[in-house]
């Protein structure tokens, strides 16, 4: 039995070593982002040579000037890849974390920005994740923009968006628009269709997310784990009702 | 009196100054916080530093705040902050938007006494319309068009943060946290708890002394035993998940939100009277 987030995970680590994509040498990951956080920790533990900085690993933590360290790394083009969600995300990769409603958030109020209007820009790939796949999340246009899907010429920018991991499908982002890359179990073309709010290409054909191998599955069940137990206790119990070292079969 | 010396400390803050305040994730002064709701401080300018969590959407609730300048204000696995979500919706805070690095840079420049400072990105964001007193220029060290965001010198008026021990020079230990001395460098004036006092002095020992922060820009200890709870303290204790959950919860009515604050921020203030 394959847990979805498990199947989440697989996919975004499928997206980090795809080739065709800028190498991700030294992968951030930021806040509250357990699904990033294990696919990462996937793609280390298949014996990929990848650094990790996870801005909210409690002991161990890699930065020792904080989150200020973080954007500066970043403004050097020293972090290959990071993550982003939105509580909007539209056909042009816009984010919104925001709100709606008048500025700033009178309608719905959302956490807002965090470091998303410099992070999409200076990080040579962004891998978009939403677990929430509904016409409300993903929006033909954003209510207002914390950080851009795309510049005008002239402004500096190292990259965009690669991908957008939602609970029913991969999109893949080629700069302008999203394409339809493959349904997770459940869904159809139709049903993708129905539950987003943008335009996007799809292919006549469009394959299943796969699943997770069983290496891989046995790798997230007990080393990968091991690793986010500390950070993401409650995410750890709820996917593989683990909640310490104990109890972990050799 | 449990609560005497950090009550000292809040009442240094007067009501309308600015605060600057850091994260969960980094030795956030719970206590402080608590103890500037027992106060009745009113109009604070909240900056969070550079986002904001527990001790922000308490002092909102409290009707402490004026105003939030914030990057995000959230509770981290506990989810959105309520009190911040209820007082945006009715309007009676104000909430000035900014991003992570902005605010970072915005304090780097009044470490270094400069006017304003460039930073890459953001352009192409909202937050730049919103933002008048963020300005827009072309490189002057470019050849073609190259347009960069300026943002200005922010000096709080106060920083307030917890940190493992001080000495006797007023010297403080943050570990690795040391992002914090960005906030102790830019502000005017410099409050800190901490879990215990310590002999001599910290700069005198070459493995504590890169994660001390030097006297000279510290203005006020308190001890306040367990500081930043429920957020965690480096190796020292962690975050309190439970008592997250609790306050989330609670924290989603006013009724609920009173109860918090009766159990939590008052009851022990009424036993030491």
């Amino acid at each position: 039995m394959i847990a979805p987030q498990e199947r989440l995970i697989a996919a975004i680590a499928r997206l980090i070593l795809d080739p065709t994509a800028p190498p991700a040498r030294h992968i951030a990951v930021g806040a509250a982002s357990p699904i990033p956080a294990a696919a990462c920790w996937l793609v280390k533990k298949l014996g990929h040579p990848v650094r990790l900085s996870l801005l909210h690993r409690p002991s161990g933590n890699p930065f020792t000037e904080g989150t200020r360290e973080l954007f500066d790394l970043a403004g050097q083009g020293r972090i290959d890849l990071f993550f982003l969600g939105g509580a909007q995300i539209d056909g042009a990769a816009n984010l919104n974390m925001i709100g709606t409603g008048a500025w700033p958030g009178t309608t719905a109020r959302f956490p807002g920005s965090f470091g998303s209007a410099f992070m999409y820009m200076m990080t040579p790939r962004t891998i978009l994740f939403r677990e929430e796949h509904t016409p409300r999340v993903l929006v033909d246009k954003v209510d207002c923009i914390s950080a851009p899907g795309t510049s005008e010429q002239g402004v500096f920018r190292r990259g965009t968006a690669q991908a957008l991991v939602t609970g029913r499908c991969v999109f893949h982002f080629d700069g302008t628009r999203f394409t339809l890359a493959s349904l997770h179990p459940g869904e159809t073309a139709e049903s993708v269709r129905a539950a987003t709010g943008f335009e996007y290409a799809a292919p006549a054909e469009i394959p299943a997310t796969p699943d997770p191998t069983e290496a891989e599955l046995a790798l997230l069940r007990g080393p990968v784990c091991d690793e986010m137990l500390e950070t993401y206790p409650e995410f750890c119990q709820r996917v593989w009702q683990r909640s310490s070292f104990e109890g972990q079969a050799a | 009196m449990p609560h005497r010396e950090i009550d000292q400390l809040a009442a240094r803050i007067p009501d309308g100054a600015s605060l600057a305040l850091p994260p969960d994730n980094s030795l956030s002064p719970g206590a402080l916080a608590r103890a500037l709701v027992r106060r009745g401080a009113r109009g604070l300018r909240l900056i969070g530093v550079p986002v904001s969590g527990y001790a922000t959407d308490l002092l909102i609730g409290a009707g402490c705040v004026a105003s939030v300048m914030t990057s995000a204000v959230t509770l981290g696995e506990a989810g959105t902050a309520p009190r911040f979500t209820a007082a945006v919706k009715a309007g009676t805070i104000e909430v000035i938007d900014a991003t992570c690095p902005a605010i970072h840079t915005a304090l780097q420049a009044a470490e270094k006494g400069a006017p304003f400072m460039p930073l890459r990105g953001v352009l192409g964001s909202d937050l730049v319309a919103h933002r008048p007193d963020w300005k827009v220029i072309q490189n002057p060290f470019a050849d073609g068009s190259d347009p960069i965001l300026l943002v200005p010198a922010l000096q709080p008026d106060f920083a307030a943060f917890h940190a493992v021990c001080a000495d006797s020079q007023g010297n403080i230990y943050v570990g690795r946290r040391r992002e914090l001395a960005t906030i102790a460098h830019a502000a005017k004036c410099s409050l800190v708890t901490v879990e215990r006092m310590v002999p001599g002095n910290l700069l005198e020992d070459e493995l504590m002394a890169p994660g001390c922060i030097n006297g000279v820009y510290i203005d006020s200890v308190a001890v306040a035993e367990r500081g930043t709870w429920p957020v965690g303290l480096l190796d020292e204790y962690p975050l309190d998940a439970a008592h997250f959950r609790e306050y989330a919860t609670l924290a989603r009515t006013d009724a609920g939100f009173a109860t918090y604050l009766e159990r939590f921020v008052h009851i022990d203030a009424r036993v030491a009277a």
